[in-house]
């Protein structure tokens, strides 16, 4: 029983953390189609909001891996 | 023209290969369950056995009696205690009833100079009355030595040390000899990554005049963990251990980038953090506790993220393969080991995207704390 919810809290990290990189990469995507040139800068940026953002989720993951793991 | 044919057929070549990796690092699991029909492919425990540290490195054949290196065993209990692992691996099995969930749990004791010791799990207790006591799938009171093997990521962290150094070597001899020209051989390979470190990294995120002394750091990290993260992803025998997705790896690493940051802080960074500019006095008392904590927590993240992206990979991996085993049917192959494929080429664009971030975050809080101030 333990698995199967942890697997419910990791589906909902996952779910938070697709929603905001998603975000992170169309708005990276919209502001290279408006800048070109600065395209290196911008993938930069979103490189690094991208992962903290993913940190966030991966707690979620190793949380349900504790829990799954019982 | 030719060029461009060659890396072709070599790309072609790398993705057979990669096919065929999943085949080589499951093939035992099909054998042992095959060998007794009634029990149960146990997905959960195959894949915490693969992923976690142990005291033998397993080669092929069936998880028990199959072929593997035993790696030394180091105690310190009263003296040195050191012996090869196969005196627990080839030890008495012995099996004991939990006292609260009443379940049989089996582990084994040690023969030969390891009598005295069980194993339970990759963990050695000391036993005690000649055996061990379980309490809710735990070992209950036993006293566990100081254990300083050479366990399995002992030895895949030594492997990727010596590449490195074998690699670094190379080049800084071509250098050396050749002074700064265009390079070649392996040099060529390697100058654009050091480049990309010296400059989209560390000078981008540290002060000019002041990253010079980090680049050193973060090219040491930078290479440890890219070649450690590709080790990880071959499936025999001098890679496969998932050492950058053991939490203890990773939290050397970070303590490591928490003692640069620290130790480099000037005097503009400990005043934003005791003294932030511009916030009232009585908020101080808030204040203060969220930034010492805030200075802990982000190499915290670094530790959690490199440990659980690389474990994760490697979890999804093995996952998809036992589809097959899971299924009892070859059939399955032809599902799972195309969708193995995808995720271990996509774990080669991780390998080296978690090395680039660790890297890069490490930059951007030394250039945090070196900071001048400029307002």
């Amino acid at each position: 029983m333990y698995g199967s919810i942890a697997a419910i809290g990791a589906g909902l990290a996952v779910l938070g953390a697709g929603l905001g990189i998603g975000r992170i990469g169309g708005s990276a995507m919209d502001a290279i189609a408006r800048q070109p040139e600065a395209s290196g800068k911008i993938t930069t940026t979103m490189i690094i909001a991208a992962a903290l953002i993913e940190g966030v989720a991966l707690f979620g993951v190793v949380v349900g891996m504790l829990g799954g793991a019982k | 023209m030719v060029i461009k044919s060659t890396v072709k057929s070599i790309t072609l070549a790398f993705m057979f290969l990669l096919c065929l990796t999943p085949l080589w690092a499951n093939e035992t699991h099909g054998e042992s369950s095959e060998n007794h029909e009634k029990k149960e492919f146990n997905v959960n425990e195959m894949i915490m056995h693969h992923i976690k540290d142990a005291h033998e490195w397993h080669l092929w054949g069936p998880d028990h009696g199959g072929t593997s290196i035993y790696l030394p065993i180091i105690l310190i209990d009263g003296g040195l205690k050191t012996f090869s692992s196969s005196h627990f691996y080839h030890g008495e099995h012995k099996s004991a009833v939990d006292h609260k969930t009443h379940e049989e749990v089996s582990y084994v004791a040690g023969v030969g100079p390891a009598t005295g010791y069980a194993m339970y799990h990759e963990k050695i207790y000391k036993l005690e009355n000649g055996g061990l006591s379980f309490e809710d799938g735990h070992v209950h009171g036993a006293v566990k030595p100081f254990d300083m093997s050479i366990t399995k990521n002992v030895v895949s962290l030594f492997v990727g040390a010596i590449l490195i150094l074998l690699i670094m070597g190379s080049v800084a001899r071509f250098y050396k000899k050749n002074g700064a020209v265009a390079p070649k051989g392996i040099a060529k390979f390697l100058e654009p990554i050091v480049v990309m470190v010296r400059d989209n990294i560390a000078k981008e995120n540290i002060d000019h005049h002041k990253y010079h002394k980090f680049v050193p750091y973060l090219l040491t990290i930078f290479f440890f963990i890219f070649i450690n993260n590709l080790l990880g992803m071959i499936p025999f025998f001098p890679g496969g251990a998932n050492l950058t997705g053991n939490i203890t790896v990773t939290m050397v690493l970070a303590i490591f980038t928490l003692l640069i940051t620290v130790f480099s802080g000037n005097k503009n960074y400990w005043k934003h953090i005791f003294a932030t500019p511009g916030v009232p006095v009585a908020l101080l008392p808030i204040m203060i506790p969220i930034e010492v904590v805030g200075i802990l927590t982000k190499p915290f993240a670094l530790m959690i993220r490199l440990f659980a992206n690389m474990s994760a990979g490697h979890i999804i991996i093995l996952a998809l393969i036992s589809i097959i085993f899971i299924n009892q049917n070859a059939a399955w192959g032809a599902l799972s080991v195309p969708m193995a494929l995808f995720i271990s080429v996509l774990e080669l664009l991780v390998a080296f995207l978690q090395a680039f971030l660790f890297a890069l975050l490490s930059a951007l809080f030394i250039g945090a704390a070196v900071e001048e101030a400029h307002h």
